[in-house]
């Protein structure tokens, strides 16, 4: 496995592991009915987020000593790949910038707008990583 | 499910011929890494036009010796079956 497809594998599964992070922080208080405006969301998510940042570049460097790659640099391939899960997971990153638009004009609560952005930030990078690893393990379609 | 590629190639037969080239040494002859070399020689991976030509350069011999393209009859055979 090259470097850049564990990068990817990492990537997933830190999304993950993030968002689950989250939600195991923020949804029991909701759950338990307290109102959206009441709960404590902003410290959990900028620890989810600034977590995820953090994990990656320690896992990168774990994965590596663990299982290391012949090399470290991309190649034609790799960028080809990159470019296509990028494409493929910026649907998602508009998409959560259309529901916040749509939530803001609703005069929405700031839990909920931000939780749109949140959630499709993930569901973009979820379709992104897929997207690479299946263009990694099947190939790199020709369209 | 998309097909990657329709051409196919005979890189790995080449490599056995060029003194059983390793597939590592084809991808630093090439500036790529030994799993997109695995990657073409599998059919997973179109190269470019200008990596295809490098692949032939590496083994002496000209493009359409390194890969083939199905011909419109072929084409059509496989549409009908």
């Amino acid at each position: 496995m090259s470097y850049e497809e564990k990068g990817t594998w990492l990537y997933l599964v830190v999304a993950i592991a993030g968002y689950s992070f989250y939600l195991s922080w923020v949804l029991p208080e909701v759950l338990a009915g307290t109102p959206v405006a009441d709960v404590d969301y902003v410290a959990p998510m900028l620890w989810a987020i600034g977590g995820a940042i953090v994990v990656t570049i320690i896992g990168r460097i774990l994965v590596e000593i663990v299982f290391p790659s012949e090399s470290t640099k991309g190649d034609v391939r790799d960028r080809e790949i990159d470019r296509l899960g990028t494409r493929v997971g910026s649907s998602f990153i508009v998409i959560g910038a259309l529901g916040a638009l749509v939530l803001s004009m609703l005069e929405a609560d700031w839990f909920w707008i931000a939780n749109v952005i949140y959630l499709c930030f993930v569901l973009a990078a979820l379709l992104e990583s897929i997207t690479r690893l299946v263009a990694y393990r099947k190939g790199v379609p020709t369209w | 499910m998309v097909k990657p590629t329709r051409v196919t190639n005979d890189i790995r037969s080449l490599r056995f011929r060029a003194s059983e080239m390793t597939q590592a040494e084809l991808a630093k002859r090439l500036g790529v890494t030994r799993q997109t070399v695995i990657a073409i020689e599998q059919g997973r991976y179109s190269p470019s036009l200008e990596m295809a030509f490098q692949i032939a350069r590496v083994f002496g011999v000209p493009l359409d010796a390194v890969f083939q393209y199905p011909d419109a009859t072929s084409d059509q055979q496989g549409a009908a079956s």
